[in-house]
């Protein structure tokens, strides 16, 4: 299941990576939203997929799943969300003032930078 | 007084110059300034009986102990030479300029500030026995003499000028510094007088040669030697005191300095030898083969300089052949450096006092131009009497200096033909061919320089001002070193007893122990066997036929230089310095957010597939996999085909949903990889961002409107393989990573101690909370931020200004 799941990691980082070089500022954003998705598999995967139990004491059970990778990713999970809200906001603050959300045409030239 | 004391006098004097400029406005600032010059000089004059004797001096004071770097002055023959002629000229050029600036209309705080730095400067360099404050004051003189061209910093001509000299000097310097450390290195210690002592030694190491090539660049850069020479004729642009104080006296000459005082190191070595001859007669014959096309008093005088620093370059070069050599051959050499050390005394008396003269001129008549000046003889008699003087010195003409030191080099170079230059037979014979030549073209354009700007017609209508003698206090310098030219050709040898013996010895510490032992006069006259004598003769013929028939054979200059210009080179370098490396980083610094993440993905491509490659890390093994599960393929799937249809839509609907239905997948994955927590707040994080996104989405604009036929295929195919290899790595690594787990989980702890240390079940929660609270403050904290950020950012206004929308539309 790991080699499935590193394979379906680089698919989402293959299109997270294709995304954000992308013009439009939308398409970015969607592009990095699918980036933290990946890496936050990654890390669950690295920490094993062989837990046959939820991380919650239980009489009787003693092969949990590796609960540290859990905590980092549900920290992850909230450190990306606050990013991806701000960018968006950011976004949304880019085209009204700009009036545009082509990436390509927001470049500094010579005469503005 | 303490040596080291005497070295910063000037610089600490340098402190008051702009109050008393200030205070005290009714007396010309220069006349304080003299003191100090002239206080130094008698000081050092003490010095002179017993450096006579044989002894020398040392004091030292402490700058970075615990480095082992120390202000050490140290006084032999050649730091006390060079020591009296900078404060002594520095005397003379201090009094010329008094008469030669005016106070009310020149910045003469300025001027004299720097004048001292420059003063203190040259006697650091001359006197430092570390090497390391030798570099330190060798760059003072750099900064004091950009300082002191640019002096009249609202002319274009003074600030490219001092800006050329600086470029090229700090060069050289730097180069410099570089051989510095080699040598410290090799020898473990900054110490000359201790790597002296070691030469034999240094000499077997590879970076020897290295060593040398660089102090000598530094030299080469200081003292204006070919091809570095550049700078030279445009420093020009400097007052007329500070061209005849820096630029013929003290600063061109830390260049010979410099090969003087690391003679003893690098004469062991042959490419020395040939770098130092070689380079100095090239500068000598270019120097004075280009001097004759200047039509600027001062040009012609900075090329004379020029070509004159190379004779004695050359001549310290074949002085450095005597550590080659036994026997009488010894003797023969040193000579050479004796000649060299003579010369040098020489050039700065005629050669500061010609400087003088050029400026007296420019002030009383308005114009260097010498084909504006003419028939000044009979208006300026005294100025004519003292120029006359200093050309025909410069010129090699008996009754003066010049005569006696250029016998001198001639004989030198006719010594070579006892020592072929390691095998290059033709060197011994053509060298003093060259300086032959060299010595016909001195001849001519002294002769130029003088007659042509004091003989012929006068042409008031051409000058500025109404020609007249200059004041009587601006003619006391040049005459002083005018008086000099012509006692030293009486009594050369009281010269040479007291300033050039000691020298010689301090260069050739291995020949001569003490001045006594070198056994050199100077003669006038060598009698009739005398090779050297004909040769003169000849140049004075060819020289005198050659200067009867210049208009007719300057048309050759025309032909030339635009091909060999050396300054046009300088000007490409300058130019691609400026535009070049502009337009190279214009290349790859687009602006373009793309480019930049194309580099950064590249990169990151590249330096982790080598390394996987080098290392031959790619493990993959089927161990302690967990069992496919049939669900899971689905889920999978629909994770795939979520994922391409964001890639493929066209709406941008479609789009944030298919991101929502990958986040809803990816919280099926936390279930069934036993995270229930990760699962729940994914559901809740995915909603809320989808949210968000329709939220954004109904202000942005449509997805494709503007990219409809501009995103080409090359641009797509481009991107989709940076995107592919990205992909790729991370599945590589992943899987070898996975495969090859050196170390157990450290959970184990958690799972144990969970309920018994924190009392609680959720192993999870209690990490986040009790076991890594930290994290958790600091995430809660990111949040904080955004949020704030986020009103911040839809609330705060800026008021507008017009023009404020500077992001071009296209």
């Amino acid at each position: 299941m790991e080699i499935l799941m590193s394979i379906l990691i680089g698919f989402l980082f293959m299109a997270a990576v294709y995304l954000i070089l992308s013009r439009s500022l939308l398409r970015i954003i969607i592009g990095t939203g699918l980036l933290s998705h990946g890496t936050h598999l990654l890390l669950l995967t690295m920490g094993g997929l062989n837990g046959k139990a939820a991380p919650v004491l239980k009489d009787g059970v003693t092969d949990y799943a590796d609960p540290i990778p859990q905590a980092l990713i549900l920290t992850a999970i909230v450190i990306s969300f606050g990013v991806t809200a701000f960018s968006l906001v950011l976004a949304y603050r880019t085209y009204k003032e700009i009036g545009t959300d082509n990436m390509e045409l927001m470049k500094g030239t010579e005469d503005n930078d | 007084m303490s040596l080291i004391f005497a070295i910063f006098t000037p610089i600490l004097i340098a402190l008051l110059i702009p109050f008393l400029f200030k205070r005290v406005p009714k007396i010309h600032t220069g006349w304080f300034v003299l003191i100090v010059p002239v206080a130094l000089v008698s000081f050092y004059a003490t010095y002179l009986p017993s450096i006579m004797s044989g002894s020398t001096y040392i004091d030292e004071l402490p700058w970075i102990p615990s480095l082992g770097i120390s202000f050490i002055s140290y006084i032999d023959g050649l730091s006390l030479l060079f020591s009296l002629l900078i404060t002594g000229i520095g005397s003379l050029v201090v009094l010329y300029s008094i008469f030669y600036l005016d106070k009310k209309k020149e910045k003469l705080g300025n001027f004299y500030v720097y004048l001292l730095i420059f003063m203190t400067a040259m006697l650091g360099v001359v006197q430092s026995d570390h090497l390391i404050s030798l570099y330190f004051f060798w760059e003072l003189t750099s900064i004091s003499s950009f300082l002191l061209i640019g002096y009249w910093y609202t002319r274009d001509g003074s600030r490219f000028g001092a800006l050329k000299s600086m470029m090229i000097t700090v060069f050289g310097g730097l180069m410099m510094l570089g051989g510095f450390l080699i040598l410290g290195i090799l020898g473990d210690t900054f110490s000359i007088r201790e790597l002296i002592a070691q030469t034999t030694t240094l000499a077997t190491h590879d970076l020897f040669v290295w060593a040398l090539v660089l102090v000598l660049l530094g030299a080469f850069t200081k003292s204006a030697q070919f091809p570095f020479y550049i700078w030279l004729p445009d420093a020009m642009e400097a007052p007329t005191p500070v061209s005849a104080y820096l630029h013929s006296a003290t600063m061109v000459k830390a260049g010979l300095y410099l090969v003087a005082r690391f003679t003893p190191i690098f004469a062991v070595s042959e490419v020395w030898v040939w770098l130092v001859t070689g380079v100095g007669i090239v500068t000598l014959l270019w120097g004075s083969f280009f001097a004759v096309k200047q039509t600027d008093l001062k040009a012609i005088l900075a090329f004379s300089t020029v070509s004159q620093l190379g004779l004695i370059m050359s001549l310290l070069g074949i002085g450095s052949i005597a550590y080659h050599v036994s026997g009488d051959l010894v003797t023969t050499y040193t000579f050479a450096t004796f000649a060299a050390i003579f010369h040098l005394i020489n050039h700065a008396t005629f050669k500061g006092s010609l400087f003088m003269i050029a400026g007296i001129v420019d002030h009383e008549t308005g114009t260097r131009d010498i084909r504006k000046l003419g028939g000044l003889m009979s208006l300026m008699p005294v100025s004519f009497t003292i120029a006359l003087i200093g050309s025909l010195s410069m010129a090699g003409v008996p009754l003066f200096n010049g005569f006696l030191s250029k016998e001198m080099f001639l004989d030198a170079t006719l010594s070579l033909q006892h020592f072929n230059l390691y095998a290059m037979d033709t060197w011994g014979i053509l060298i003093p061919i060259i300086a032959w030549v060299a010595s016909v073209f001195t001849f001519v354009y002294s002769l130029y320089f003088v007659f042509h700007t004091f003989r012929g017609k006068y042409k008031p209508e051409q000058l500025p001002k109404k020609a007249h003698e200059a004041p009587l206090g601006m003619l006391v310098s040049p005459g002083i070193l005018a008086t000099l030219v012509i006692v030293i050709f009486f009594v050369p040898n009281f010269l040479g007893n007291t300033f050039v013996k000691p020298a010689v010895v301090a260069i050739q510490p291995l020949t001569y122990a003490v001045p006594a032992d070198v056994g050199f006069t100077i003669k006038a006259w060598h009698g009739f066997d005398s090779i050297a004598l004909y040769m003169t003769l000849g140049i004075f013929l060819v020289g005198f036929v050659l200067y009867k028939l210049l208009p007719k054979w300057t048309a050759i200059y025309q032909a030339i230089p635009s091909k060999l210009s050396l300054n046009k080179m300088y000007d490409g370098l300058m130019n691609f310095a400026d535009h070049g490396t502009n337009r190279i980083s214009s290349l790859y610094m687009t602006g373009s957010i793309r480019s930049y993440l194309l580099y950064m993905f590249a990169a990151i491509i590249m330096l982790l597939a080598s390394t996987l490659w080098i290392k031959d890390a790619f493990v993959i093994s089927f161990d302690n996999l967990a069992p496919i599960r049939f669900f899971e393929i689905l889920i999978s799937i629909i994770l795939v085909v979520g994922t391409l249809t964001i890639l493929f839509t066209k709406s941008r609907l479609t789009a944030i949903i298919a991101l929502g239905a990958v986040g809803y997948t990816v919280a099926l994955f936390f279930i069934i990889f036993k995270a229930p927590d990760l699962a729940l707040t994914q559901l809740v994080i995915e909603t809320v961002s989808v949210a968000l996104f329709l939220g954004a989405f109904y202000y942005l604009p449509k997805l494709n409107k503007h990219e409809k036929g501009k995103e080409d295929r090359g641009f797509r195919l481009g991107n989709f393989i940076i995107a592919l290899g990205v992909g790729v790595m991370v599945t590589l690594i992943a899987i070898s990573s996975h495969s090859q787990k050196l170390v157990p989980s450290i959970s184990q702890y958690y799972k144990d101690t969970v309920y018994s240390e924190a009392g609680g079940g959720n192993i999870v929660n209690v990490i986040l909370v009790d076991y890594r609270g930290f994290d958790t403050l600091f995430e809660i904290s990111v949040l904080t931020i955004a949020s704030l950020g986020i009103i911040g950012m839809i609330t705060v206004r800026l008021a507008k200004k017009k023009g404020d929308r500077k992001i071009e539309n296209k």
